[in-house]
């Protein structure tokens, strides 16, 4: 194991090398341009491929070719530009080709703003694009997650041969933090993947594709995938609880949000108010059992979002009507204070006594 | 007998589209006046030994449905 | 007795959907057949576009992709990164190349990709029926240029050897046609050379090739052959636009 201080743009581009990821196709937004300059400089080094393309739709069809061909391969952009990804991530999930995505997310909706923000949740756990597929959504909360998670992102790809994405925010991408890198398990070779296109030599031909003309055969497609996604519904759940094991309000809340939950369930405490805070890691599948397990002692659930609270339908849907469901969030890039967020607990805890 | 050239004629797959009709050089394939099974009324050669194989038709033939044969033969 | 013309090997037996006369079905054979005569078929990635050709995959008889509409030669450069060895090709449309995916097109050129692109021109689009294509000609009517093409609506047609000439990334760019056996066989020999100039790593290469649309053109199969003659060769000219050493 050795320690870096790393930001956390740089940790994802260094965790996708370290992944074996050798394919980086992307096209500037802030505020993620750190993740194409890094790699920009880093592919080379390592014999790897760096294009910055001529748009957003331009790299996610050169990620869909590069994975097509069975390289690891990666792209990432903020919010907008993801917009512009979602018809190629369709494809890519009807087609069963791995790939990572990272959304650095800042305010929208439109142009929005360059601030760090959560208000494409729905984007990124809903769909997105067309279709009836999912992608896998991981919610880091720390420049280590991020890095783990990005190396996580690609087994998990290759795995399921399913698109996945890190959904992140642009305080994450700046922030700089400690990270524990494990020297064992660097550049780990990508596994065996028969199906890719890489000439015919030896085999018969293979083809990538997510057209099916008769309608018949498009279900039988679909409930292939819908089996692979309830595979990963039952699999791949991830979350972390903090002080929850006597909790009265239960904070859920991911990514920097989390942080700031974080905090603030500690200020409470201080305040002998009984919180507690539960992360969801992955936002889909969003880990329902981990929600009801850490709600035992709750009386109440307080979501906080840095947007107009999407996953609180999530968290109701999880909860499955047990208790009330409140939300705090700010919205456009202003990320809430400990202060804020502890003043919303208080008064939560008053209405409860 | 010996012919020049011989030509596959791949009926039920031709889409009667003539345009190996209308390139013919020696003008020997024509219209066979029957529909086969995809509908269409496929060309058919009206005079083997006039055929020299100089494989025209099935250089403009959208659907490969001509083999050419060239050279002597029975 | 000598077979002289039989079907090409990167070519499966599946019968083409093509309505009749449409010379698509020419110009698959024409790459398959220099596939094969390069020995390419093992080494060969193709890249199917969304248009009347999206089921080209199930035609060529090698590894094939189905790309997005217009994103073709964005993918082809993706499969060509990881595979820079392969013969790596697009078949795309006139709507698909000209029209939605421009911006891959060029691009592509411009970074001098080593891949080779097949551009059928027919001047419309075809799968969905008859619409106005960036390449219809003045005057032309589709269904959404029912009085025929005019600036003011539609804009103009783009040439695009012309266009991309102007820039230093194409390696080799020809415009052919194949209303008529000599043509079919000039379109054979660019493709070729096309083909072989990826092979030895030169560079960007695109071959326009002027293709007919008798059902949506409104004419029977031979009509179609004397419009493409008459009323698109004097708007897109043949020849080499940009050629090896030129
Ligand atoms: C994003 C998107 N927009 C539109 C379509 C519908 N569409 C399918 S084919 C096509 C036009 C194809 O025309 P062209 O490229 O000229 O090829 P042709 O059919 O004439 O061979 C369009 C617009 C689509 N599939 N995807
Ligand atoms: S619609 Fe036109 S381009 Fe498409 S197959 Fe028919 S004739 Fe060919």
């Amino acid at each position: 194991m050795k320690t870096r201080l790393m930001k956390g743009n740089d940790a994802v581009g260094e965790a996708a090398i370290a992944a074996g990821c050798r394919h980086y196709y992307g096209y500037p937004i802030t505020p993620q341009n750190e993740i194409p300059e890094y790699l920009s400089k880093r592919m080379p080094e390592v014999g790897g491929v760096f294009i910055q393309s001529e748009s957003e739709v331009a790299a996610i069809n050169m990620v869909y070719g590069s994975s097509s061909a069975g390289a690891r391969v990666m792209t990432s952009s903020s919010s907008p530009g993801i917009s512009l990804k979602t018809e190629g991530i369709s494809y890519m999930a009807g087609s069963e080709l791995p790939a990572v995505i990272v959304n650095m997310m800042r305010g929208g909706p439109g142009l929005g703003g360059i601030q760090p923000a959560q208000g494409d949740y729905f984007q990124a756990v809903k769909g997105g694009g067309h279709g009836d597929y999912r992608t896998i959504v991981l919610a880091p909360a720390s420049v280590q997650e991020l890095y783990s998670f990005t190396r996580l992102a690609f087994d998990l790809a290759d795995l399921y041969r399913n698109p996945v994405m890190i959904l992140g925010d642009g305080l994450l991408g700046q922030m700089m933090e400690e990270v524990e890198i494990p020297v064992d398990a660097a550049d780990t070779p990508p596994p065996e993947k028969p199906w890719a296109a890489t000439g015919c030599r030896g085999r018969s031909k293979v083809i990538i594709n997510s057209l099916y003309l008769d309608p018949h055969q498009l279900e039988v497609h679909n409930r292939k995938l819908q089996e692979k996604f309830s595979r990963m519904v039952e699999r791949e759940q991830r979350s972390q609880e903090y002080r929850t094991r006597d909790c009265e309000i239960l904070l859920v809340a991911y990514g920097t949000a989390a942080r700031i939950a974080r905090g603030a369930v500690d200020e409470a405490r201080a305040q002998n108010i009984k919180a507690g805070l539960f992360r969801p890691q992955t936002l889909w599948p969003f880990p329902n059992g981990g929600l009801l397990e850490a709600a035992g002692t709750a009386k109440a659930l307080l979501v906080v979002e840095m947007s107009a609270g999407q996953m609180v339908e999530d968290v109701k849907l999880g909860i499955e009507g047990r208790l009330p469901v409140h939300f705090y969030g700010r919205m456009g890039g202003v990320v809430p204070s400990v202060g804020e967020v502890t003043a919303e607990i208080r008064r939560l805890e008053g209405e409860l006594s | 007998m010996t012919v020049k050239g011989r030509l596959t004629i791949e009926k039920e797959r031709c889409k009667g589209c003539r345009l190996c009709i209308h390139f013919c050089p020696k003008e020997i394939l024509e219209d066979c006046g029957e529909l086969n099974k995809l509908g269409y009324r496929p060309v058919h050669l009206k005079d083997q030994e006039a055929c020299t194989g100089c494989g025209i038709c099935a250089l403009m033939c959208p659907d490969m449905i001509i083999q050419v044969e060239r050279g002597k033969g029975a | 007795m000598k077979i002289v013309a039989k079907r090409p090997e990167s070519l499966t037996s599946k019968d083409f959907h093509y309505c009749p006369g449409c010379t698509h079905g020419i110009i698959h054979r024409l790459v398959a057949e220099t596939i094969d005569e390069l020995g390419l078929r093992e080494s060969a990635v193709g890249i199917a576009p969304v248009g009347c050709s999206v089921l080209a995959y199930e035609y060529f008889n090698l590894d094939m992709l189905q790309a997005s509409h217009g994103r073709a030669p964005a993918v082809a450069t993706g499969v060509k990164r990881v595979l820079p060895d392969c013969a790596v090709f697009t078949y795309q449309g006139d709507g698909d190349l000209a029209a939605i995916g421009l911006s891959e097109v060029v691009h592509a050129a411009l970074r001098g990709e080593n891949i080779t692109i097949i551009f059928v021109n027919n001047a419309i689009y075809g799968m969905t029926g008859g619409q106005i294509a960036p390449t219809t000609l003045m005057g032309q009517v589709t269904t959404t240029s029912p009085g025929g093409r005019e600036v003011g609506m539609s804009g103009n047609p783009i040439k695009v050897c012309e266009m991309l000439a102007t820039q230093q990334g194409p390696a080799y760019l020809s415009r052919v046609s194949v209303h008529s056996p000599a043509h079919v066989r000039r379109a054979k020999k660019a493709i070729r050379k096309a083909f072989e100039m990826q092979m030895q790593k030169k560079g960007f290469s695109l071959v326009e090739i002027l293709s007919t649309c008798p059902t949506n053109w409104g004419m029977d199969p031979l009509s179609s052959l004397d419009w493409l003659e008459e009323e698109m060769l004097p708007m897109y000219p043949l020849g080499e636009f940009r050629r090896p050493g030129g």
